[in-house]
């Protein structure tokens, strides 16, 4: 009797204690009901309607007349722009190694064109002034020159002319353009950064032309029938100062956006789920999947180009996905379409290689943009990555990567792309950037990692766990530090174990037999 | 031949609960650890926690009950009959021989399974339990969380909590076999379900040994 009461005190505790222990703490509301409801709301009024304004009742005869206008009520803003990144091009920075320094388009050297000095007059259409002269470390510019319209245009008729220096395109109508302007839209943003390394997708890989307008399958967040949201939504803006960090120019943990800004810390109903965003970035499963709709470059080759047809003119070829197989202006590229994202260490740190700095004799392959961390480095996160290899234009007598002069308006200005002459495109970019330049040109093998942020897929799609823990193609075998169940095994354990398994059964089976047969004899 | 109640209520309990925990966890467990697919792997872990926070409380309340009973002492290994024990079960089970020692309410375990059953409990289970308790609460290194353990490499853990897990899985398939090894094929099973089995009176005993004589 007391041992039956005895069992069923015992009994009652175990279930209990299961039960209190199953029972999921308070589930934070996941706040995308909330989020859903906000962003679901008119988002199109707008405080004033410049078309109301008397002093923009007229025609312009340049881009500068309308800037003097906007300045003459937004007197003070344009020291903002002065001193802001997308006017500089650069921005003070902490890096390692480097301490205080400037970094950005002004002197990084990237993986696509290579760099801005020499060619302005074609780079220039990204960026926010018209002229060269204003380009760079231009604190004290004139501000007549910043180009206000090319991100506050609301009547998507602005746009920036090719090869003209930053100026607007001879078709754009000033008149309408001023009248429109009200705060950024996802084109005014998406038509510098949909396109940067001279073509759509060519280097986010998660940012191009079909965000304008996607489905909730490409991007949840921007999709006509997803979020609807605006780039701004998120890189929210104040005093000129966008949130947001791109790791090939920039090199803190600062100032960035992160998904948990809007979907707080714990957004999983499970906890094992919650646990993993300590080490996993949320990006990495839910965008098991990046150029969804337009290919993304890959590798970018520019010593083979320079070719020219029967006529010694330029010329390209394409793939049947329509992608550009070769340029005799920039050489052969490599394309990947819904391509599975690589997986870095990050925590928010990265090193550049900068413009004019010498090239180890060690060194095989450049990172032009060392991304820092490692699975024990607290701060470290698995995110998910585009890796872009190229071969760039060096100069073996000076150790350095060779800026080239890419682009000018006629032949026999040195650009290669006039000219495709490596000797003289190097000399003349070069001397563009105030460096030396032995007069040999080689090449050298470059990589650039680019994070994979956008083009978040619908939860259905996300990653599921086999898909890194396993052992066969676990989507994190290149990260190698740490131990991981499913995808780590210590073999001999395994072996020894299923072979001891197996000899306890046989040896079982025998014992068992010998007795089957003695008990039959026996009778 | 006499009835008596060789395994009371709570052990009865207790065998049968920690017998599902077991291979439930190993179940899980082996899913976990990779090579095949059966509760789908989230599912897997989150079971195999919530199966071992059990093993665990199930555990702490049956050290409690042998020791309030003095029933532990029953796994004292004693090294008498030992090499009998296993003679046994190498030639005398074959020949219907009789066992070497005498299950009674006092000692109802033979030198070899208090030998087994105390390795199982000072070595496979404590390593299971202590490494399962550390996966448990392993943090990766994460400036946000506390890492009560301080431990930054979870691989040794994993690795020991395997080779507990192979070991104990070795355990009860031999332990399943050696079920069949008792009076009758069944007897074993049948006490274990009901607490009673059927044991050999002394002089019954001496009966049978001077017939077969
Ligand atoms: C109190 C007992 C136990 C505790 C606290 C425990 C805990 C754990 C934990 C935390 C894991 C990692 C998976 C996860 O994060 O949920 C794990 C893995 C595992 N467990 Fe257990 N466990 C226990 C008992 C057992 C038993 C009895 C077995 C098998 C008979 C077993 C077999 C395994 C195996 C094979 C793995 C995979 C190991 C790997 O590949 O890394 N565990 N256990």
């Amino acid at each position: 009797m007391r041992n039956s009461f005895l069992t069923v005190v015992i009994f009652a505790v175990l279930v209990s204690a299961t039960y209190f222990y199953l029972k999921s703490p308070e589930i934070v509301q996941t706040k995308l009901e909330v989020l859903k409801e906000n962003y679901s709301k008119p988002r199109d009024k707008k405080p004033v309607d410049h078309s109301k304004f008397e002093v923009l009742q007229k025609q312009f005869n340049s881009p500068q007349e309308v800037v003097k206008t906007c300045m003459s009520c937004h007197n003070e803003v344009h020291k903002e722009l002065l001193d802001s990144p997308h006017f500089r091009w650069q921005r003070p920075v902490y890096e390692n190694g480097r301490g205080v320094t400037y970094l950005g388009k002004a002197n990084a050297i990237n993986n696509f064109c290579i760099g801005v000095q020499g060619s302005e007059v074609s780079c220039n259409k990204c960026h926010a002034s018209f002229g060269e002269e204003e380009a760079m470390l231009a604190i004290d510019a004139n501000a007549e020159n910043i180009d206000c319209l090319v991100c506050h245009d609301n009547s998507a008729t602005y746009l920036k002319g090719n090869n003209m220096n930053g100026f607007p395109d001879k078709s754009v109508d000033l008149a309408v353009v001023a009248k429109s302007v009200g705060t950024p839209t996802r084109d005014n943003c998406g038509v510098c950064h949909f396109f940067g390394g001279g073509g759509n997708n060519v280097k986010h890989g998660d940012l191009e032309k079909a965000q304008f307008h996607t489905t909730n399958e490409i991007d949840v967040h921007m999709a006509d029938n997803g979020g609807n949201l605006i780039c701004i939504d998120c890189h929210t803006t104040e005093n000129h100062n966008i949130k947001g960090r791109l790791f090939t120019v920039e090199s803190s943990n600062t100032n960035r956006v992160s998904c948990t800004d809007c979907h707080t810390e714990l957004p999983h109903e499970s906890t094992v789920l919650n646990e993993h965003t300590v080490k996993v970035a949320c990006q990495t499963c839910h965008i098991p999947t990046y150029a969804k709709v337009n290919s993304v470059n890959t590798n970018w080759d520019w010593s083979k180009a320079g070719k020219l047809d029967a006529n010694g003119k330029p010329f390209e070829t394409e793939d049947s996905l329509g992608d550009h197989v070769y340029k005799s202006i920039k050489g052969t590229f490599e394309y990947a379409r819904n391509k599975k994202p690589d997986y870095i260490w990050f925590n928010g740190t990265a090193e550049h290689y900068l413009l004019g700095d010498k090239i180890s004799e060690k060194e095989t392959l450049l990172v032009l943009n060392k991304m820092n961390g490692n699975y024990n480095d607290e701060f470290s996160q698995i995110i998910p990555v585009n890796i872009h290899y190229a071969k760039q234009p060096f100069d073996p007598g000076t150790r350095m990567l060779i800026q080239p002069k890419l682009a000018a308006l006629a032949k026999g200005e040195g650009a290669y792309w006039q000219d495709f002459d490596w000797l003289k495109a190097a000399e003349k970019g070069m001397e563009a950037s105030g460096l030396p330049f032995s007069g040999k040109v080689d090449w050298f093998n470059t990589v650039s990692y680019w994070p994979i942020n956008h083009m978040v897929s619908p939860k259905e799609n996300s990653l599921q766990c086999v898909d890194c823990h396993n052992s066969e193609n676990s989507r994190l075998a290149g990260l190698n530090d740490f131990y991981m169940p499913a995808r780590d095994k210590y073999e001999l354990v395994d072996t020894l174990g299923n072979l001891m398994i197996l000899l306890t059964i046989a040896g079982l089976f025998a014992h068992g037999s010998l007795r089957y047969y003695f008990a039959k004899k026996q009778k | 031949m006499k009835e008596v109640l060789i395994y009371k209520g709570y052990e009865r309990f207790w065998h049968w609960t920690q017998a599902v925990l077991i291979i439930f966890l190993a179940v899980t467990g082996f899913e976990v650890h990779g090579g095949y697919s059966f509760f789908g792997y989230e599912n897997a872990v989150v079971y195999h926690r919530y199966a071992a926070i059990g093993l665990v409380v199930l555990i702490f309340f049956t050290a409690f009950w042998h020791f309030i009973t003095g029933e532990w002492k029953q796994y004292k290994p004693t090294p008498q009959f030992v090499k009998e024990q296993i003679e046994y079960y190498l030639l005398g089970i074959f020949k219907n021989a009789p066992h070497p020692t005498k299950k009674t309410v006092l000692s109802k375990l033979n030198p070899l399974q208090k030998l087994a059953y105390f390795g199982l409990m000072v070595v496979i289970i404590p390593l299971l339990v202590i490494t399962g308790i550390i996966y448990l609460f392993y943090r990766m290194p994460s400036a946000t969380n506390m890492n009560p353990l301080n431990l930054t490499n979870l691989e040794p853990i994993a690795i020991l909590h395997t080779i507990g897990a192979y070991l104990l899985v070795m355990f009860v398939i031999v332990h399943l076999y050696l079920i069949t090894t008792g009076h009758t094929i069944l007897s074993n099973l049948k006490a274990m379900i009901t607490g009673y089995e059927e044991i050999e009176e002394d002089d019954d005993h001496h009966k049978k040994e001077e017939k077969k004589v």
